[in-house]
Protein backbone atom coordinates (compact mmCIF):
# COMPACT_ATOMS: atom_id res chain seq x y z
CA UNK A 1 0.00 0.00 0.00
CA UNK A 2 1.44 3.66 -0.67
CA UNK A 3 1.91 5.99 1.99
CA UNK A 4 -1.77 8.00 0.98
CA UNK A 5 -3.52 5.05 1.35
CA UNK A 6 -1.51 4.30 4.88
CA UNK A 7 -2.76 7.63 5.62
CA UNK A 8 -6.65 7.18 4.71
CA UNK A 9 -7.00 3.60 6.46
CA UNK A 10 -5.24 4.98 9.15
CA UNK A 11 -7.21 8.02 9.65
CA UNK A 12 -10.35 5.79 9.32
CA UNK A 13 -9.27 3.27 11.90
CA UNK A 14 -8.36 6.63 14.35
CA UNK A 15 -12.09 8.09 13.37
CA UNK A 16 -13.64 4.91 14.34
CA UNK A 17 -11.83 4.75 17.43
CA UNK A 18 -13.22 8.39 18.37
CA UNK A 19 -16.58 7.65 17.64
CA UNK A 20 -16.66 4.64 19.78
CA UNK A 21 -16.09 6.60 22.67
CA UNK A 22 -18.15 8.82 21.75
CA UNK A 23 -20.81 6.25 21.55
CA UNK A 24 -19.81 4.66 24.74
CA UNK A 25 -19.91 7.75 26.53
CA UNK A 26 -22.95 10.20 25.35
CA UNK A 27 -22.51 12.43 27.97
CA UNK A 28 -19.84 14.37 26.25
CA UNK A 29 -21.95 15.22 23.26
CA UNK A 30 -24.29 16.12 25.92
CA UNK A 31 -22.10 18.33 27.81
CA UNK A 32 -20.93 20.05 24.91
CA UNK A 33 -24.57 20.98 24.18
CA UNK A 34 -25.45 21.65 27.63
CA UNK A 35 -23.36 24.96 28.35
CA UNK A 36 -25.31 26.58 25.37
CA UNK A 37 -29.01 25.21 26.26
CA UNK A 38 -28.31 26.75 29.21
CA UNK A 39 -27.08 30.21 28.11
CA UNK A 40 -30.11 30.04 25.48
CA UNK A 41 -32.66 29.62 28.27
CA UNK A 42 -31.04 32.26 30.53
CA UNK A 43 -31.44 34.69 27.58
CA UNK A 44 -34.55 33.64 26.17
CA UNK A 45 -36.60 33.69 29.30
CA UNK A 46 -34.78 35.61 31.47
CA UNK A 47 -32.83 38.74 29.62
CA UNK A 48 -34.89 37.79 26.65
CA UNK A 49 -37.74 40.34 27.31
CA UNK A 50 -35.82 43.49 27.29
CA UNK A 51 -32.97 42.49 25.14
CA UNK A 52 -35.48 41.69 22.18
CA UNK A 53 -36.88 45.34 22.77
CA UNK A 54 -33.59 46.82 21.92
CA UNK A 55 -33.29 45.30 18.77
CA UNK A 56 -35.64 48.04 17.28
CA UNK A 57 -37.53 45.67 15.09
CA UNK A 58 -41.12 45.82 14.55
CA UNK A 59 -42.25 42.79 17.03
CA UNK A 60 -39.79 43.29 19.19
CA UNK A 61 -39.75 41.58 22.79
CA UNK A 62 -39.39 37.53 23.11
CA UNK A 63 -39.81 36.40 19.94
CA UNK A 64 -37.63 38.66 18.02
CA UNK A 65 -34.62 38.21 20.47
CA UNK A 66 -34.73 33.97 20.08
CA UNK A 67 -34.43 34.62 16.26
CA UNK A 68 -31.48 37.56 17.09
CA UNK A 69 -29.11 35.18 19.57
CA UNK A 70 -29.44 31.59 18.32
CA UNK A 71 -26.78 31.57 15.89
CA UNK A 72 -24.32 32.95 18.44
CA UNK A 73 -25.63 30.08 20.62
CA UNK A 74 -25.03 27.62 17.91
CA UNK A 75 -21.41 29.11 17.75
CA UNK A 76 -20.78 28.82 21.38
CA UNK A 77 -21.51 25.38 20.43
CA UNK A 78 -18.83 24.51 18.60
CA UNK A 79 -16.44 26.37 21.43
CA UNK A 80 -17.52 24.23 24.46
CA UNK A 81 -16.71 21.43 21.92
CA UNK A 82 -13.97 22.57 21.26
CA UNK A 83 -13.27 22.37 24.70
CA UNK A 84 -14.22 19.03 24.96
CA UNK A 85 -11.67 17.70 21.84
CA UNK A 86 -8.83 19.52 24.01
CA UNK A 87 -9.34 17.90 26.77
CA UNK A 88 -9.61 14.20 24.98
CA UNK A 89 -6.46 14.96 22.73
CA UNK A 90 -4.64 15.96 26.19
CA UNK A 91 -5.81 12.93 27.43
CA UNK A 92 -4.40 10.61 25.00
CA UNK A 93 -1.07 12.86 24.86
CA UNK A 94 -0.62 12.85 28.88
CA UNK A 95 -1.10 8.49 28.26
CA UNK A 96 1.18 6.00 27.16
CA UNK A 97 -1.31 5.57 23.90
CA UNK A 98 0.74 8.19 21.62
CA UNK A 99 4.06 6.84 22.49
CA UNK A 100 2.70 3.41 21.04
CA UNK A 101 1.34 4.75 18.09
CA UNK A 102 4.50 6.80 17.68
CA UNK A 103 6.34 3.77 17.73
CA UNK A 104 4.61 2.16 14.98
CA UNK A 105 4.53 2.14 11.39
CA UNK A 106 1.41 4.12 10.74
CA UNK A 107 0.67 7.27 9.19
CA UNK A 108 1.83 9.42 12.11
CA UNK A 109 -0.83 12.63 11.64
CA UNK A 110 -3.58 9.91 11.18
CA UNK A 111 -4.19 10.35 15.53
CA UNK A 112 -5.00 14.22 14.93
CA UNK A 113 -7.48 13.37 11.92
CA UNK A 114 -9.16 10.71 13.92
CA UNK A 115 -9.76 13.48 16.79
CA UNK A 116 -10.58 15.96 14.32
CA UNK A 117 -13.30 14.42 12.01
CA UNK A 118 -14.39 12.33 15.44
CA UNK A 119 -14.95 15.88 16.53
CA UNK A 120 -16.75 17.05 13.64
CA UNK A 121 -19.37 14.57 14.31
CA UNK A 122 -19.77 15.25 17.53
CA UNK A 123 -19.57 18.88 17.29
CA UNK A 124 -22.71 18.49 14.45
CA UNK A 125 -24.90 16.37 16.53
CA UNK A 126 -24.20 18.62 19.52
CA UNK A 127 -25.45 21.57 17.14
CA UNK A 128 -28.53 19.76 16.09
CA UNK A 129 -29.66 19.66 20.32
CA UNK A 130 -29.15 23.16 20.32
CA UNK A 131 -30.93 24.07 17.56
CA UNK A 132 -33.34 21.53 18.72
CA UNK A 133 -33.95 23.16 21.47
CA UNK A 134 -34.46 26.81 19.97
CA UNK A 135 -36.92 25.47 17.94
CA UNK A 136 -38.94 24.36 21.44
CA UNK A 137 -38.31 27.75 22.89
CA UNK A 138 -39.78 29.65 19.84
CA UNK A 139 -36.60 29.58 17.05
CA UNK A 140 -38.72 30.51 13.57
CA UNK A 141 -36.32 30.52 10.97
CA UNK A 142 -36.85 31.56 7.08
CA UNK A 143 -34.26 29.51 5.89
CA UNK A 144 -35.21 26.68 3.20
CA UNK A 145 -33.72 23.62 2.08
CA UNK A 146 -30.94 25.25 0.41
CA UNK A 147 -29.82 27.75 2.89
CA UNK A 148 -29.89 24.99 5.59
CA UNK A 149 -27.37 23.51 3.28
CA UNK A 150 -25.58 26.47 3.19
CA UNK A 151 -25.83 26.53 7.41
CA UNK A 152 -23.89 23.26 7.42
CA UNK A 153 -21.53 23.74 5.24
CA UNK A 154 -20.68 27.17 6.84
CA UNK A 155 -20.51 25.41 10.40
CA UNK A 156 -18.16 22.29 9.12
CA UNK A 157 -16.10 25.31 7.84
CA UNK A 158 -15.83 26.71 11.21
CA UNK A 159 -15.58 23.56 13.47
CA UNK A 160 -12.84 22.09 11.56
CA UNK A 161 -10.78 25.37 11.76
CA UNK A 162 -11.49 25.88 15.74
CA UNK A 163 -10.72 21.99 16.67
CA UNK A 164 -7.50 21.95 14.71
CA UNK A 165 -6.55 24.95 16.60
CA UNK A 166 -8.19 23.13 19.55
CA UNK A 167 -5.62 19.97 18.79
CA UNK A 168 -2.37 22.30 18.46
CA UNK A 169 -3.17 24.25 21.99
CA UNK A 170 -3.89 20.43 23.54
CA UNK A 171 -0.27 19.09 22.42
CA UNK A 172 0.55 23.06 23.76
CA UNK A 173 -0.68 22.57 26.96
CA UNK A 174 0.95 19.41 28.32
CA UNK A 175 -1.66 18.55 31.04
CA UNK A 176 -5.58 18.01 30.76
CA UNK A 177 -6.26 21.08 32.72
CA UNK A 178 -4.55 23.42 30.85
CA UNK A 179 -5.75 22.06 27.63
CA UNK A 180 -9.29 22.61 29.01
CA UNK A 181 -8.50 26.34 30.55
CA UNK A 182 -7.05 27.40 26.97
CA UNK A 183 -10.59 26.96 25.04
CA UNK A 184 -12.40 28.99 28.03
CA UNK A 185 -11.99 32.55 25.46
CA UNK A 186 -13.38 31.10 22.77
CA UNK A 187 -16.39 30.14 24.89
CA UNK A 188 -16.87 34.18 25.32
CA UNK A 189 -15.76 35.66 21.57
CA UNK A 190 -19.27 35.36 20.59
CA UNK A 191 -20.89 37.45 23.16
CA UNK A 192 -17.81 40.28 22.63
CA UNK A 193 -19.27 39.53 18.61
CA UNK A 194 -22.32 40.17 17.51
CA UNK A 195 -23.74 36.76 18.73
CA UNK A 196 -26.18 38.58 21.83
CA UNK A 197 -26.27 42.12 20.96
CA UNK A 198 -25.96 44.54 18.05
CA UNK A 199 -21.79 45.52 18.08
CA UNK A 200 -23.65 49.01 17.56
CA UNK A 201 -24.61 48.72 20.78
CA UNK A 202 -21.08 48.19 22.53
CA UNK A 203 -18.54 51.31 23.53
CA UNK A 204 -15.52 52.34 21.13
CA UNK A 205 -12.66 49.81 21.48
CA UNK A 206 -15.25 46.82 22.18
CA UNK A 207 -17.35 47.62 19.06
CA UNK A 208 -13.92 47.98 16.88
CA UNK A 209 -13.12 44.43 18.39
CA UNK A 210 -16.80 42.87 18.24
CA UNK A 211 -16.01 43.81 14.16
CA UNK A 212 -13.32 42.82 13.76
CA UNK A 213 -12.79 39.41 15.22
CA UNK A 214 -13.88 35.86 13.33
CA UNK A 215 -16.70 35.27 15.11
CA UNK A 216 -19.01 38.45 14.31
CA UNK A 217 -18.46 37.28 10.07
CA UNK A 218 -19.37 33.56 11.51
CA UNK A 219 -22.69 34.70 13.49
CA UNK A 220 -23.59 37.37 10.59
CA UNK A 221 -23.11 34.56 8.21
CA UNK A 222 -25.36 32.45 9.80
CA UNK A 223 -27.87 34.92 10.93
CA UNK A 224 -28.11 35.94 6.76
CA UNK A 225 -28.46 32.22 5.88
CA UNK A 226 -31.14 30.81 8.82
CA UNK A 227 -32.87 34.83 9.03
CA UNK A 228 -32.55 35.93 5.77
CA UNK A 229 -30.93 39.35 7.58
CA UNK A 230 -28.33 41.10 4.91
CA UNK A 231 -25.13 38.85 4.24
CA UNK A 232 -23.18 41.21 3.07
CA UNK A 233 -19.32 40.55 2.70
CA UNK A 234 -19.53 38.31 5.80
CA UNK A 235 -19.56 35.04 4.16
CA UNK A 236 -16.40 35.84 2.43
CA UNK A 237 -14.13 37.37 5.67
CA UNK A 238 -15.94 33.90 7.38
CA UNK A 239 -14.24 31.62 4.71
CA UNK A 240 -10.82 33.46 4.92
CA UNK A 241 -10.92 33.44 8.96
CA UNK A 242 -11.78 29.72 8.19
CA UNK A 243 -8.79 28.68 5.88
CA UNK A 244 -6.37 30.41 7.81
CA UNK A 245 -7.26 29.22 11.12
CA UNK A 246 -7.44 25.79 9.74
CA UNK A 247 -3.78 25.98 8.03
CA UNK A 248 -2.63 27.74 11.01
CA UNK A 249 -4.28 24.67 13.49
CA UNK A 250 -2.86 21.94 11.63
CA UNK A 251 0.18 23.03 10.39
CA UNK A 252 1.18 24.08 14.40
CA UNK A 253 -0.66 20.72 15.45
CA UNK A 254 1.49 18.31 13.40
CA UNK A 255 4.56 20.44 14.22
CA UNK A 256 3.65 19.88 17.98
CA UNK A 257 2.42 16.43 17.66
CA UNK A 258 6.25 15.50 15.61
CA UNK A 259 8.50 17.41 17.92
CA UNK A 260 10.44 14.78 20.00
CA UNK A 261 8.84 14.14 23.39
CA UNK A 262 11.17 15.93 25.96
CA UNK A 263 11.55 13.90 29.23
CA UNK B 1 11.85 -12.26 7.27
CA UNK B 2 14.43 -14.53 8.37
CA UNK B 3 17.25 -13.59 6.73
CA UNK B 4 18.32 -12.11 9.90
CA UNK B 5 19.02 -15.43 10.90
CA UNK B 6 22.84 -15.08 12.59
CA UNK B 7 22.86 -11.53 12.28
CA UNK B 8 22.30 -9.03 16.06
CA UNK B 9 18.35 -8.35 16.07
CA UNK B 10 20.04 -5.22 17.52
CA UNK B 11 23.43 -3.81 17.09
CA UNK B 12 24.58 -0.25 18.83
CA UNK B 13 28.00 1.93 18.83
CA UNK B 14 28.77 4.80 20.86
CA UNK B 15 24.83 5.98 20.93
CA UNK B 16 25.17 9.51 23.16
CA UNK B 17 22.44 11.49 24.35
CA UNK B 18 22.58 14.60 26.36
CA UNK B 19 19.91 17.00 27.51
CA UNK B 20 21.72 20.30 27.80
CA UNK B 21 24.66 19.60 30.01
CA UNK B 22 22.85 16.88 31.41
CA UNK B 23 24.54 13.85 29.80
CA UNK B 24 21.75 10.94 29.82
CA UNK B 25 23.80 8.39 27.93
CA UNK B 26 27.46 8.69 27.41
CA UNK B 27 28.31 6.42 24.64
CA UNK B 28 26.84 2.77 25.13
CA UNK B 29 27.73 -0.11 22.94
CA UNK B 30 25.37 -3.37 22.35
CA UNK B 31 24.85 -6.11 20.36
CA UNK B 32 22.55 -8.43 21.10
CA UNK B 33 21.71 -11.96 19.44
CA UNK B 34 18.63 -12.61 17.53
CA UNK B 35 16.37 -14.94 19.92
CA UNK B 36 17.64 -14.09 22.82
CA UNK B 37 17.05 -11.90 26.18
CA UNK B 38 18.59 -8.85 26.90
CA UNK B 39 18.45 -7.02 30.45
CA UNK B 40 19.26 -3.43 31.01
CA UNK B 41 19.76 -2.96 34.65
CA UNK B 42 19.53 -0.17 36.87
CA UNK B 43 18.28 1.95 39.12
CA UNK B 44 15.78 5.05 38.69
CA UNK B 45 17.59 8.24 36.61
CA UNK B 46 20.01 5.48 35.42
CA UNK B 47 18.97 6.33 31.51
CA UNK B 48 17.34 3.28 31.02
CA UNK B 49 14.09 4.47 29.53
CA UNK B 50 15.40 7.20 27.00
CA UNK B 51 17.52 4.37 25.43
CA UNK B 52 14.96 2.51 25.23
CA UNK B 53 13.29 5.45 23.27
CA UNK B 54 15.93 5.83 21.42
CA UNK B 55 16.72 2.15 19.55
CA UNK B 56 12.01 2.10 19.24
CA UNK B 57 12.67 5.72 17.37
CA UNK B 58 10.48 7.54 19.89
CA UNK B 59 13.43 10.35 20.21
CA UNK B 60 16.58 10.81 18.57
CA UNK B 61 20.28 10.17 20.07
CA UNK B 62 22.83 12.98 19.87
CA UNK B 63 25.37 10.32 18.56
CA UNK B 64 25.75 6.95 17.49
CA UNK B 65 25.40 3.72 15.04
CA UNK B 66 21.79 1.98 15.74
CA UNK B 67 20.58 -0.80 13.67
CA UNK B 68 17.38 -2.94 15.13
CA UNK B 69 16.12 -5.99 13.27
CA UNK B 70 19.13 -5.20 10.35
CA UNK B 71 17.31 -1.28 10.01
CA UNK B 72 19.43 1.87 10.60
CA UNK B 73 17.41 3.20 13.30
CA UNK B 74 18.04 6.93 12.12
CA UNK B 75 17.61 6.54 8.29
CA UNK B 76 15.00 3.95 7.91
CA UNK B 77 12.69 4.04 11.19
CA UNK B 78 9.78 3.25 9.66
CA UNK B 79 11.37 -0.23 8.64
CA UNK B 80 12.54 -0.77 12.17
CA UNK B 81 8.50 0.33 13.37
CA UNK B 82 7.09 -1.85 11.50
CA UNK B 83 9.94 -4.70 13.04
CA UNK B 84 9.69 -4.00 16.94
CA UNK B 85 6.95 -3.86 19.69
CA UNK B 86 7.39 -1.44 22.53
CA UNK B 87 5.69 -1.61 25.85
CA UNK B 88 6.68 1.16 27.51
CA UNK B 89 6.96 2.12 31.51
CA UNK B 90 3.22 3.71 31.66
CA UNK B 91 0.53 2.10 30.25
CA UNK B 92 -0.41 2.31 27.07
CA UNK B 93 -4.15 0.98 26.58
CA UNK B 94 -7.07 3.25 25.34
CA UNK B 95 -8.98 3.32 28.82
CA UNK B 96 -12.33 4.06 26.87
CA UNK B 97 -12.24 1.22 24.80
CA UNK B 98 -12.96 -2.67 26.57
CA UNK B 99 -10.36 -4.79 25.97
CA UNK B 100 -11.10 -6.76 22.90
CA UNK B 101 -11.70 -3.29 21.28
CA UNK B 102 -8.13 -2.00 21.91
CA UNK B 103 -6.73 -5.33 20.42
CA UNK B 104 -9.26 -4.50 17.11
CA UNK B 105 -7.72 -1.46 17.03
CA UNK B 106 -4.06 -2.45 17.08
CA UNK B 107 -5.35 -5.13 14.62
CA UNK B 108 -6.67 -2.50 12.05
CA UNK B 109 -3.73 -0.23 12.31
CA UNK B 110 -1.31 -3.35 11.35
CA UNK B 111 -3.56 -3.39 8.27
CA UNK B 112 -4.67 -7.24 8.88
CA UNK B 113 -7.42 -8.52 6.42
CA UNK B 114 -10.97 -8.70 7.98
CA UNK B 115 -10.95 -12.78 9.31
CA UNK B 116 -7.51 -12.68 11.02
CA UNK B 117 -7.54 -9.27 12.99
CA UNK B 118 -11.32 -11.20 15.29
CA UNK B 119 -8.74 -14.48 15.39
CA UNK B 120 -6.09 -12.27 16.23
CA UNK B 121 -7.87 -11.10 19.30
CA UNK B 122 -9.62 -13.75 20.55
CA UNK B 123 -6.29 -15.51 20.30
CA UNK B 124 -4.75 -12.67 21.96
CA UNK B 125 -7.21 -12.33 24.68
CA UNK B 126 -7.31 -16.56 25.47
CA UNK B 127 -3.29 -16.43 25.79
CA UNK B 128 -3.50 -13.27 28.27
CA UNK B 129 -6.20 -14.57 30.39
CA UNK B 130 -8.44 -11.95 29.71
CA UNK B 131 -11.82 -13.83 28.25
CA UNK B 132 -13.89 -12.53 31.15
CA UNK B 133 -12.92 -9.20 30.58
CA UNK B 134 -12.57 -8.94 27.27
CA UNK B 135 -16.03 -6.87 26.84
CA UNK B 136 -15.07 -4.37 29.93
CA UNK B 137 -13.32 -0.53 29.24
CA UNK B 138 -9.84 -1.39 29.97
CA UNK B 139 -10.01 1.98 33.05
CA UNK B 140 -12.01 -0.68 34.92
CA UNK B 141 -8.96 -3.55 34.80
CA UNK B 142 -6.06 -4.26 37.56
CA UNK B 143 -2.52 -3.32 37.32
CA UNK B 144 -1.47 -6.77 36.45
CA UNK B 145 -5.10 -7.23 33.69
CA UNK B 146 -3.56 -3.72 32.16
CA UNK B 147 -0.28 -4.52 32.19
CA UNK B 148 -1.34 -7.74 29.90
CA UNK B 149 -2.88 -6.50 27.97
CA UNK B 150 -0.70 -3.80 26.95
CA UNK B 151 1.73 -6.19 25.89
CA UNK B 152 -1.23 -8.55 23.67
CA UNK B 153 -1.49 -5.39 22.31
CA UNK B 154 2.31 -5.12 21.35
CA UNK B 155 2.31 -8.92 19.81
CA UNK B 156 -0.72 -7.87 17.56
CA UNK B 157 1.61 -6.93 14.75
CA UNK B 158 3.91 -10.43 15.42
CA UNK B 159 7.33 -8.48 16.15
CA UNK B 160 11.07 -9.60 15.69
CA UNK B 161 12.15 -7.56 18.77
CA UNK B 162 10.37 -6.30 21.84
CA UNK B 163 11.01 -3.83 24.05
CA UNK B 164 9.45 -3.83 27.31
CA UNK B 165 10.06 -0.83 29.18
CA UNK B 166 10.16 -2.17 33.54
CA UNK B 167 7.65 -4.58 32.55
CA UNK B 168 6.84 -5.40 35.96
CA UNK B 169 7.59 -2.14 38.06
CA UNK B 170 4.30 -2.08 40.54
CA UNK B 171 2.93 -5.19 40.01
CA UNK B 172 1.97 -7.38 42.81
CA UNK B 173 4.28 -10.72 43.13
CA UNK B 174 1.72 -13.12 41.62
CA UNK B 175 1.28 -10.55 38.54
CA UNK B 176 4.82 -10.34 37.86
CA UNK B 177 5.33 -14.17 38.44
CA UNK B 178 2.73 -14.29 35.44
CA UNK B 179 4.16 -11.70 33.28
CA UNK B 180 7.45 -13.82 33.59
CA UNK B 181 6.06 -16.80 32.51
CA UNK B 182 4.53 -14.86 29.40
CA UNK B 183 8.37 -13.19 28.53
CA UNK B 184 9.55 -17.02 28.82
CA UNK B 185 6.92 -18.19 26.48
CA UNK B 186 7.62 -15.47 23.85
CA UNK B 187 11.54 -16.41 23.58
CA UNK B 188 10.60 -20.26 23.29
CA UNK B 189 7.22 -20.33 20.95
CA UNK B 190 8.08 -17.34 18.91
CA UNK B 191 12.03 -16.44 18.76
CA UNK B 192 11.32 -13.21 19.26
CA UNK B 193 14.26 -10.75 20.88
CA UNK B 194 13.52 -8.89 24.05
CA UNK B 195 14.88 -5.90 25.35
CA UNK B 196 13.80 -5.47 28.88
CA UNK B 197 14.81 -3.18 31.41
CA UNK B 198 14.12 -3.58 34.94
CA UNK B 199 15.54 -2.25 38.16
CA UNK B 200 15.69 -5.68 39.78
CA UNK B 201 18.18 -7.78 39.47
CA UNK B 202 15.99 -11.15 40.46
CA UNK B 203 14.01 -10.46 37.43
CA UNK B 204 16.78 -9.96 34.94
CA UNK B 205 18.31 -13.38 36.64
CA UNK B 206 15.15 -15.21 35.99
CA UNK B 207 14.59 -13.89 31.91
CA UNK B 208 17.45 -12.80 30.98
CA UNK B 209 20.32 -14.66 28.41
CA UNK B 210 22.93 -11.46 28.89
CA UNK B 211 22.61 -8.76 31.50
CA UNK B 212 23.72 -5.06 31.58
CA UNK B 213 24.26 -2.94 34.20
CA UNK B 214 23.56 0.94 33.44
CA UNK B 215 24.96 3.81 35.98
CA UNK B 216 24.72 7.04 35.44
CA UNK B 217 24.66 6.58 31.46
CA UNK B 218 27.29 4.48 30.84
CA UNK B 219 27.47 0.17 31.03
CA UNK B 220 29.36 -0.43 34.16
CA UNK B 221 29.03 -4.19 33.57
CA UNK B 222 27.64 -6.65 30.74
CA UNK B 223 27.49 -10.37 30.94
CA UNK B 224 25.69 -13.49 31.70
CA UNK B 225 24.21 -13.68 35.43
CA UNK B 226 26.54 -15.89 36.51
CA UNK B 227 29.50 -13.37 35.33
CA UNK B 228 28.43 -10.67 36.62
CA UNK B 229 28.28 -11.86 39.97
CA UNK B 230 31.58 -13.38 39.88
CA UNK B 231 32.69 -9.78 38.54
CA UNK B 232 30.99 -7.96 41.75
CA UNK B 233 32.21 -10.49 44.47
CA UNK B 234 33.41 -7.73 46.63
CA UNK B 235 29.81 -6.96 47.96
CA UNK B 236 28.01 -7.19 51.40
CA UNK B 237 24.93 -7.61 52.96
CA UNK B 238 24.02 -5.78 56.12
CA UNK B 239 21.95 -8.04 58.26
CA UNK B 240 19.43 -6.18 60.89
CA UNK B 241 18.39 -7.92 63.99
CA UNK B 242 14.72 -7.54 66.20
CA UNK B 243 16.98 -8.40 68.90
CA UNK B 244 20.17 -8.51 70.85
CA UNK B 245 20.58 -12.16 71.26
CA UNK B 246 20.41 -13.32 67.94
CA UNK B 247 22.31 -9.77 66.80
CA UNK B 248 25.12 -11.87 69.00
CA UNK B 249 25.17 -15.07 68.08
CA UNK B 250 25.54 -13.93 64.67
CA UNK B 251 28.53 -11.82 65.21
CA UNK B 252 30.21 -14.90 66.85
CA UNK B 253 29.15 -17.32 63.60
CA UNK B 254 29.37 -15.36 61.03
CA UNK B 255 32.47 -13.79 58.95
CA UNK B 256 31.47 -10.05 60.02
CA UNK B 257 33.13 -7.32 58.30
CA UNK B 258 31.26 -4.30 60.79
CA UNK B 259 29.15 -4.42 63.62
CA UNK B 260 26.79 -2.22 65.09
CA UNK B 261 25.53 -3.14 68.20
CA UNK B 262 23.58 0.41 68.69
CA UNK B 263 21.51 -0.33 65.74
CA UNK B 264 21.67 -4.12 65.49
CA UNK B 265 22.92 -4.74 62.74
CA UNK B 266 26.24 -6.52 60.93
CA UNK B 267 27.96 -5.99 57.66
CA UNK B 268 28.79 -9.21 56.04
CA UNK B 269 30.35 -10.23 52.76
CA UNK B 270 28.00 -11.44 49.78
CA UNK B 271 30.27 -14.29 49.18
CA UNK B 272 29.39 -18.03 50.47
CA UNK B 273 27.11 -16.31 53.35
CA UNK B 274 24.06 -18.09 52.84
CA UNK B 275 24.31 -21.79 54.20
CA UNK B 276 26.04 -19.86 57.66
CA UNK B 277 23.17 -17.52 57.81
CA UNK B 278 20.60 -20.21 57.78
CA UNK B 279 22.85 -22.20 59.89
CA UNK B 280 22.75 -19.24 62.53
CA UNK B 281 19.09 -18.78 61.44
CA UNK B 282 18.57 -22.60 63.05
CA UNK B 283 20.79 -22.04 65.73
CA UNK B 284 19.11 -18.92 67.15
CA UNK B 285 16.06 -19.94 69.94
CA UNK B 286 14.34 -16.65 69.08
CA UNK B 287 10.66 -17.51 67.75
CA UNK B 288 10.36 -15.68 64.91
CA UNK B 289 13.19 -14.10 62.24
CA UNK B 290 15.56 -12.81 64.21
CA UNK B 291 16.95 -10.64 60.87
CA UNK B 292 15.64 -8.74 58.13
CA UNK B 293 18.13 -8.49 55.11
CA UNK B 294 18.60 -4.86 53.66
CA UNK B 295 21.09 -4.34 50.84
CA UNK B 296 24.65 -2.11 50.68
CA UNK B 297 26.95 -0.97 48.60
CA UNK B 298 26.92 -1.74 44.78
CA UNK B 299 23.82 -2.13 42.89
CA UNK B 300 23.70 -5.87 42.55
CA UNK B 301 25.55 -6.83 45.67
CA UNK B 302 22.60 -8.43 47.21
CA UNK B 303 22.35 -11.67 44.91
CA UNK B 304 23.37 -13.96 47.72
CA UNK B 305 20.00 -13.97 49.46
CA UNK B 306 18.57 -18.17 49.43
CA UNK B 307 18.25 -19.05 45.82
Amino acid sequence: MSTATHAFTDSATMLRRQLRHMLRYPTLTLTAAGVPVVFLLLFVYVLGGILGSGLGGPSGGRDAYVNYVVPGVILMTAATAAQGTAISVAIDMTEGIVARFRTMAIARVSVLTGHVLGSLAQTLLSMAIVTGVALLVGFDPTAGFGEWLGVIAVLVLIIFALTWLSVALAIMAKSVAAASNMLTPLMILPMMGSGFVPTDSMPGELKWFADYQPFTPFIETLRGLLMDTPIGNNAILAIGWCTLITLGGYLWARKLYNREPTQ
Amino acid sequence: MTTDLGHPALAATAVRKAYGDHVVLGGIDLDIPTGSVFALLGPNGAGKTTLVQILSTLIRADAGEMRVAGHDVVRDPDAVRAAIGVTGQFSAVDGFLTGEENLLLMADLHHLPRRERRQCATDLLARFDLVDAARKPAVTYSGGMRRRLDLAMTLVGRPRVIFLDEPTTGLDPRSRRTMWEIIRGLVVNEGVTIFLTTQYLDEADQLADRIAVLHQGKLVAQGTAEELKRQVGGGHITLRFTDARGHDYAARTLDVVSRNDEALTLKVSSQGTCGRCAHCWTGSTAPRSPWTNSRSTPPISTTSSSR
